[in-house]
């Protein structure tokens, strides 16, 4: 069982302009199960002769069963297809679109608190699951390999060098959750802690963060309490000078708690194998499984 | 983005926020002829965006708009260095001159998106004319904080909540609690990411001012606000910043390193400076090009970095997803030879089109040497160094 995502997966993308279009064709390349295309005034054409495309998500979910949907529209439109996706009652969403207002995120989170959805981003590369080939998102399926190491990340790219790591000292992934690295964020590092946790196939946890914020020091707080699966983490930034950001709208050193030192004193008190370089998670992580 | 205080002040105005009568001047001609208007002690303020000023000279009182002239004669064109800016400081092009208030209490209030919250939050201290970190530090349980509810906003019970933590008199209580709603209104209904009033005062007759203003625009957001898009002074920032904006990269200059690095993504970008330091040399910069960078795009990129007069080495270091390697290499190619530049390089490119990338480098004849992946790139970065010597 990988977490989030998985065979059942039926997903939908909305937005299929350039970026969208090159996304949507590498997942499905992928062999994840697309079934949905939602983009305004192609309905009834067909993406790549295939996916039937929709004007409306509520009509894409009726029509195809779609269960999971990821968005590639721009910046503006983000915070209304979000919303668009959770009223259809998409079991997951992923928003991969960076750039949207955080003060449009402050109002998703609020309108989504009782709703049924998970929502993962804003600004993220969204999920994979290598064994069910499942894949949600923009993380390259051709650096990953099937395994038991379950990945989170507030950063794309980190996530994908641990995903490269982790291969090279032979270790697979269950799950590479990336949760996005702006401030106003859906699914933290402590929900998909807690997935991680209770997942049979996931043995163990790389956890990636950054400067900003203290969603590390919660993520601490929850492994000291409720996980007992090993931890390697690794916390970007130690070397970013205080109040300039860092290009993620999250990533800003605006107090102590922001600070990468702090983060990681408040991981390796929770017992976490905290290590100095980002360079060092797949060395580490092999250390640690023996 | 950052704005002017003269600018913030028209935005308070706007909302009706009280401020102190003031008004901007480009030449010490005007600025006496403000002072003379206002009458009285003025106050000279110098428009930069940098905090510290005060500190340095940037703010002072005078007592005649001769007076007025005069300092504002030695303010305009020139450069205020303060703890906020680099060693060259930031132009000086406008000064402000504003009335002079008699300050009963100096108070602090502010707005901050908290994004553990997910809502904009108010924090308010009695602490005014201090930096809040330093509240934060010495007396936390001074800041009293009050979030905003992201539907409804901020309701007058809280604003009011919030005036009497700030032991408001009794008869501007209800003065200060319309500010504060007021103040909430500016930061949502213009995008803001910061306002703050430090210091917010209470006069001796009993009115609340906000005496200095601080507002920063979400960048993000800029999209629906065309009129305050406009406030931007390129040349309060740094010129390779200025470049970068242009070029819709995400770069920072970071003062004093002498390794320039290249990166895509924003994470990998910070994990690339940190392991430049691990390995014994400041990072020159933070950059990220981004996942659908051009070969144009690329080419700036590499000539920002060469034009940092601190940078001796470049780090590349690329992990390709949405990026192609090999367009990246063409672009690097491109502009090293453009500029001659004999700047030793340290590669690392996996991901899409690696191989490609690698080999458009290692025909290039540039001085290059390769690297295998992060670790490999702090271990070769490092060798390299040494045979550059020097320190930092």
């Amino acid at each position: 069982m990988a977490i989030l995502v998985g065979e059942n997966t039926r997903l939908l993308v909305q937005g299929l302009g350039r970026d969208g279009s090159f996304q949507a064709n590498r997942t499905r390349e992928y062999g994840t199960n697309m079934v949905a295309a939602v983009h305004p005034g192609r309905d009834g054409q067909k993406f790549e002769d295939e996916v039937p495309y929709f004007s409306t998500v509520a009509k894409a979910v009726e029509e195809t069963g779609a269960n999971t949907g990821v968005i590639f529209v721009p910046a503006p439109f983000a915070m209304d297809a979000i919303i668009e996706q959770v009223d259809a009652g998409l079991e997951l969403v992923v928003c991969i679109t960076e750039g949207v207002p955080v003060l449009d995120m402050v109002k998703v989170m609020q309108y989504i608190k009782d709703k049924p959805t998970r929502l993962i981003g804003s600004n993220c590369p969204g999920v994979l699951s290598p064994a069910s080939k499942a894949k949600v998102g923009i993380v390259p399926g051709n650096i990953v390999q099937p395994g038991n190491v379950g990945v989170v990340s507030r950063s794309g790219t980190l996530t994908y060098e641990a995903i490269a790591q982790l291969v090279q000292h032979g270790m697979g992934q269950s799950t590479c959750v990336g949760i996005g690295g702006d401030p106003v964020h859906g699914t933290t590092f402590t929900d998909v802690l807690e997935l991680f946790q209770a997942d049979d196939e996931t043995e163990a946890i790389v956890l990636i963060g950054e400067i900003g914020g203290i969603r590390e020091q919660l993520a601490a707080d929850y492994i000291k309490e409720h996980v007992t699966k090993p931890v390697v983490a690794a916390i970007a930034g130690s070397s970013a000078p205080a109040g300039k950001r860092m290009g993620h709208a999250g990533a800003i050193i605006t107090g102590k708690a922001a600070l990468a030192s702090e983060k990681n004193k408040a991981l390796e008190a929770a017992g976490v194998h905290v290590v100095e370089s980002p360079a060092l998670i797949g060395a580490k992580m092999k250390e640690v499984l023996g | 983005m950052n704005i002017h205080e003269y600018q913030a002040k028209e935005i308070l105005d706007k909302f009706g926020v009280p401020t102190p009568h003031a008004e901007v001047a480009s030449t010490p001609a005007e600025a006496k002829e403000i002072a003379y208007r206002i009458g009285g002690r003025v106050v000279v303020k110098a428009q930069v965006h940098a905090g510290g000023r005060g500190k340095v000279g940037g703010v002072k009182l005078v007592d005649s708009p001769e007076e007025a002239e005069d300092v504002a004669a030695g303010l305009i064109g020139s450069r205020l260095v303060t703890k906020q800016t680099g060693a060259n400081g930031v132009p000086v092009e406008k000064v402000m001159i504003a009335e002079t208030l008699d300050i009963k209490e100096e108070l602090y209030l502010s707005i901050v998106i908290d994004g553990d919250v997910g809502a904009p939050v108010v924090m308010a201290s009695t602490e005014g004319g201090m930096e809040i970190e330093e509240v934060a530090e010495a007396t936390p349980e001074k800041i009293f904080r009050v979030a905003g509810d992201p539907l409804i906003g901020l309701t007058t019970y809280h604003a009011r909540d919030i005036a009497l933590a700030l032991e408001i008199p009794a008869k501007a209580v209800r003065q200060a609690t319309k500010l504060i709603t007021d103040l909430y209104n500016v930061f949502i209904e213009n995008d803001c990411s910061l306002v703050e009033i430090n210091p917010l005062i209470i006069t001796e007759d009993d009115k609340v001012v906000a005496l200095d203003a601080k507002i920063n625009i979400e960048d993000d957001a800029l999209f629906r606000h065309p009129d305050l898009a406009q406030l931007r002074d390129p040349n309060q920032q740094d010129p390779l910043e200025q470049r970068a904006d242009k070029a819709d990269l995400a770069y920072v200059k970071l003062e004093g390193g002498r390794v320039g690095c290249m990166v895509n993504g924003a994470g990998l970008a910070m994990a690339t400076m940190d392991i430049t330091k691990a390995a014994g040399a400041d990072p020159a910069n933070f950059l990220d090009i981004g996942g659908s960078a051009d070969q144009d795009r690329i080419e700036e990129a590499f000539k920002i970095i060469i034009d940092d007069d601190d940078v001796e080495m470049i780090l590349v270091n690329l992990f390709a997803g949405i990026a192609r390697s090999d367009v990246v290499a063409q672009g690097i190619v491109a502009a090293a030879k453009e500029t001659n530049a004999t700047v030793p390089m340290v590669v690392a490119m996996r991901g899409t089109n690696a191989e490609e990338g690698i080999q458009i480098l290692a025909d290039s004849g540039l001085n290059i040497t390769g690297a295998p992946d992060l670790a490999g790139a702090a271990e070769v970065l490092k060798e390299k160094l040494l045979e550059l010597g020097g320190s930092n």
